[in-house]
């Protein structure tokens, strides 16, 4: 049936909830229970994690074609299964998102202690709709994990973040359902017309261009808002800001991605014509952001604000990079979305840190960090560096091909997209700088302890995965480029032969 | 002459008389006995519909077939449910009177007969049967003012709206010379067989229809007698008597009136969209739960009327699937709503709801999972039955209703989250007193199904697909 031998794909989607099940069936005293869920938690995300491997080992990368597939029939009368399936462009945000979590769950280890239970279920739920989506290979599928995400994320927002969180917690999800619905007409609307929900079937459909456009403009409603491009990206920092901080990482790691594998699943291989046609227009959203963003993220005085702003940049060289249609920049934008994963993970993680300790997020409130607390420093400039995209760390690869494949398309747009990684540069090394060094003005940073063991556990596998993204990207790159060629190849053949019918 | 048509309703009938009987004769209390007696009644009833051959008796004025069918079992199964959840609050309001249960199997008795009803007069006489117990049960609590308020209300809004039903009903008689469902759609089907003064009759019909379902723009009653009669009857009003009405609504514009469906769909159009942006709209400003449901139920109303509007046999059944599941969520939610007394004393603030995550976390797990699924959603309940309502909708190039649904859903998840809010962010409340079994039970199931419809979607569609196959053939 498929490459595992077993159905792989739902066992990763659903072994979490069996965790969150068993969760919630503890009992006893509060202090057992949350101990209880907390390893509960952490080996079902372990072991979620270390069969995801099986994909990374097994995986095939000389095909473009869905693997590890599985069907099933849901709605027959329909037409709608459940089918699972991943391909180049899938695969990594599955271990992506499996691998994340269970750093996320160690880093709560402390830092969460009210309703422990309750916010591992809701972990463990959010890994079974990220892995679902990803690996769903059937536009209704896809939907119903796509905004089946809110409920946890809404939860985990409100329940346990900060001062502001229920605006935070209602921004994120009103804005996100209000995007998602205008794309459930659009699904409805491509499924009658088709007369197929399954995504390889639906890839060989020609659309006519003025439907295209409308999908397109509902499509792009939803993922705009989850990506999120200027102008409708307001939602974000205020849910970063107020969202824990493992809330945090996985809302930067993972579901920002999920509006660019939108653009990358649906948009470009069903709608090329009207992907075209509107390339221009994500051309100037995504300088505006990259631009725009960054300066705005010089100006914060929230460590997590300015973060956040400087996702909303690297975001748009993202988008930048998808709707360059050729090889490089789209590779380029898988790459930086990876990157992006695991650095800016890992930098809400350092700020986690430092929040644990001293329970600011203000800039000013500290300085002379890298005195007081030597490792800790050490791993933040490396994570800065990868942000900033340093040759040898994570961001580079990513971002240098989106400029490439830009550049092929017009050296303006490669210049604004250039111009965001001088500011990301800027933005990065000042936080750097009024964090980590200058004189310590404040008594009470004196006594701050280094990072404990359990901190360096959650940070070593990101500062491997930065150097290692860094220094051979071959082996990330490796996974998608044929998936990614043969996407390039379809965009071409689909824009020649409407410029052949124009032509008649 | 094919009396056994209306057999699950003689042998209701003859229950309801019979327990009444039982009630009056012992000295002490009796309401528990009575009560478990008319949801066995209910039962048997509901049996007895699944056993039931088809066809028309009476004359031509009753018929059974899948659509009653179906209907029927689910009119049973809220009217059952919300029996189940009222008996404890009942009795600790000190409203535990045998009454009450007769009353609900009396109402359904009406309910029954209007889904069965193929002629305008059976018609008539059905909704009359159901609406005189609900004018009582809305004055239940006679010794408050508000609940008498709330009965009074009731009363004259219903009297005025059977008025206009019958008014409807003569000028379709008058002009066509039939009051049978069957001679009616022959009679419209012909050529020049819709004058105007059929038309205005339909119009008359589906205004008495709208006001019992509480659809824009004859919704007015509802947040007045949804807060003022106690909360056990508002249960009871918001499922099973909206299920008679839509099935009747559904078996007139679809039988009979099929042919003018160019005359009276724009009405529901607009009907529809008005109350999906109201329902959406004027819940938000509520802090009164009661009313703030009984604006949901309008919205869930408008998406229902989106089903008939679009018509033909996809939308007719997304209008079957669609309140099959709203009286799961529906039934659900207000098990919580009767759940809330503090201290002895019924609350109904949203904000007394206030910390339910920490003081009791199963039942605010499921008001959770109601709210969400009302929102509509995915993977729950609540997004399947919007979902059937706008692929017919979509299908048909219904746009501007589709839009408007969607975003009015996207509004209407502000108050749903609301609540969500309330029982998992805000600082806890003392604990609600202990939720009585009939609830928990209540609870338990409704939440299973919200929880679990995707995966076992199959049987409901199947039997919706049925019951409409019977409906227009």
């Amino acid at each position: 049936m498929n490459a595992a031998g077993f159905p792989l794909l739902s066992i990763l989607t659903f072994l979490p909830l069996v965790g969150a099940l068993i969760i919630m069936t503890l009992r006893g005293e509060e202090a057992a229970v949350a101990a209880n869920a907390r390893w509960t938690a952490l080996w079902t995300s372990l072991i979620t994690f270390g069969l995801s491997l099986i994909l990374w080992f097994r995986f095939d990368k000389s095909t473009a074609d869905f693997q590890f597939v599985e069907r099933v029939d849901w709605l027959p009368e329909f037409g709608i299964s459940y089918a699972m399936g991943v391909d180049g462009i899938s695969v990594l945000f599955v271990l992506l998102s499996t691998a994340l979590v269970p750093l996320c769950i160690m880093a709560s280890w402390e830092s969460v202690q009210k309703r422990v239970r309750e916010y591992m279920v809701a972990f463990l739920v959010l890994l079974t709709m990220m892995v679902g989506m990803f690996c769903a290979m059937d536009l209704m599928l896809f939907y119903v994990f796509f905004e089946a995400v809110l409920i946890p994320m809404f939860l985990i927002i409100g329940v346990w973040g900060g001062a502001r969180r229920v605006y935070a917690a209602y921004k994120f999800f009103l804005y996100t359902l209000l995007g998602s619905v205008l794309m459930l007409l659009a699904i409805i609307a491509l499924w009658f017309s088709a007369g197929t929900t399954s995504i390889p079937e639906l890839a060989e459909f020609d659309i006519p261009f003025a439907m295209q456009v409308w999908l397109f403009l509902a499509f792009f409603a939803s993922f705009a808002v989850k990506v999120p491009m200027w102008p409708v990206h307001t939602w974000l920092p205020d849910a970063h800001v107020e969202a824990p901080t493992a809330g945090s990482v996985i809302l930067a790691g993972v579901l920002l991605k999920m509006g660019a594998y939108g653009f990358l699943r649906f948009s470009l291989p069903l709608l090329p014509e009207a992907s075209a046609y509107f390339a221009p227009f994500i051309y100037v959203l995504s300088i505006v952001a990259v631009v725009y963003t960054s300066l705005v993220a010089l100006a914060q005085q929230d460590m997590k604000k300015l973060i956040a702003y400087s996702s909303v940049a690297h975001m748009g060289i993202v988008t930048l990079g998808i709707f360059t249609f050729n090889q490089q920049g789209i590779e380029g934008a898988l790459f930086t979305m990876l990157a992006h994963g695991v650095v800016s993970g890992a930098l809400f993680l350092c700020v986690g840190v430092l929040y644990d300790r001293v329970h600011s997020r203000e800039i000013l409130r500290y300085g002379g960090v890298a005195k007081i607390m030597p490792a800790y420093a050490l791993v933040f400039m490396l994570f800065t560096m990868g942000s900033v995209a340093l040759p040898g760390t994570a961001g580079f690869p990513g971002e240098f091909l989106v400029i490439l494949g830009a550049w092929a398309v017009n050296p303006w747009v490669a210049l604004g997209a250039a111009t965001g990684m001088v500011l990301g540069a800027a933005y990065m090394l000042f936080l750097y700088r009024r964090v980590a060094f200058g004189k310590v003005t404040r008594d009470d940073l004196r006594a701050l302890l280094d990072l404990s063991p359990r901190e360096y556990a959650t940070f070593a596998p990101l500062i491997l995965l930065t150097l290692w993204m860094g220094l051979y990207p071959q082996s990330f790159l490796s996974f998608f480029s044929v998936t990614v060629s043969q996407m390039v190849n379809s965009h071409q053949a689909a824009m020649q032969a409407a410029s052949r019918l124009a032509g008649l | 002459m094919n009396w056994q048509i209306a057999l699950p309703e003689i042998v209701l009938a003859v229950c309801a008389c019979a327990i009444l009987v039982a009630g009056v004769i012992p000295k002490r209390d009796t309401t528990f006995p009575v009560a478990m007696a008319c949801i066995g009644a209910m039962l048997l009833a509901g049996v007895l519909v699944l056993m039931q051959g088809e066809g028309t008796g009476f004359g031509g004025q009753y018929v059974a077939d899948d659509f009653s069918a179906f209907m029927k079992i689910l009119a049973l199964a809220a009217a059952a449910l919300s029996l189940l959840v009222a008996l404890d609050w009942n009795a600790k309001e000190g409203l535990n009177r045998f009454e009450f249960p007769v009353l609900v199997l009396l109402a359904t008795l009406g309910m029954m007969v209007m889904i069965s009803a193929n002629d305008l007069m059976t018609l008539y006489l059905g909704l009359e049967l159901l609406s005189l117990p609900l004018y009582v049960l809305a004055a239940f609590d006679r010794d408050n003012p508000r609940s008498a308020e709330a009965g009074l209300k009731y009363f004259v809004l219903g009297a005025l709206a059977s008025g206009l039903l019958l008014y409807g009903a003569s000028l379709v008689y008058g002009f066509a010379g039939t009051t049978n469902f069957d001679r009616l759609a022959d009679a419209l089907s012909a050529e020049g067989g819709a004058s105007a003064g059929v038309v205005v009759g339909i119009v008359f019909i589906i205004a008495a229809l709208a006001f019992k379902i509480s659809a824009v723009p004859f919704h007015m009653w509802t947040p007045d007698v949804y807060e003022g009669a106690p909360v056990t009857v508002t249960a009871f009003f918001s499922a099973a008597p909206k299920v008679a009405a839509i099935a009747l609504l559904v078996r007139v514009l679809a039988g009979p009136f099929g042919d003018t469906a160019g005359q009276w769909q724009q009405i529901i159009v607009l009907a529809s969209l008005g109350s999906m942006v109201l329902g959406a709209f004027a819940a938000i400003g509520q802090s009164n739960i009661k009313r703030l449901m009984a604006y949901s139920s309008i919205g869930h109303v408008g998406f229902t009327l989106m089903g008939l509007a679009v018509g033909g046999e996809s939308g007719l059944r997304g209008v079957l699937v669609y309140i099959a599941i709203y009286v799961a969520m529906n039934m659900g939610a207000f098990a919580v709503l009767v759940a809330m007394r503090r201290g002895g004393r019924a609350v109904e603030q949203v904000d007394d709801l206030a910390g339910l995550g920490r003081t009791d976390p199963m039942m605010a797990l499921a008001m959770a999972v109601f709210m969400f699924s009302m929102a509509g959603i995915p993977p729950l309940a609540g997004f399947f039955a919007k979902l059937y309502v706008l692929l017919p909708a979509v299908e048909q190039g219904f746009w501007l209703l589709a839009t408007v649904a969607v975003l009015s859903s996207v509004v209407s998840a502000y108050y749903y989250l609301r609540i969500v809010k309330v029982m998992y962010f805000d600082a806890a409340l003392p604990a609600l007193d202990a939720r009585p079994a009939g609830v928990s039970v209540v609870l338990g199931a409704t939440g299973l199904f919200t929880t679990f419809f995707f995966l076992f979607p199959a049987p409901l569609l199947a039997a919706a697909r049925q019951a409409v196959a019977a409906l227009i053939g």
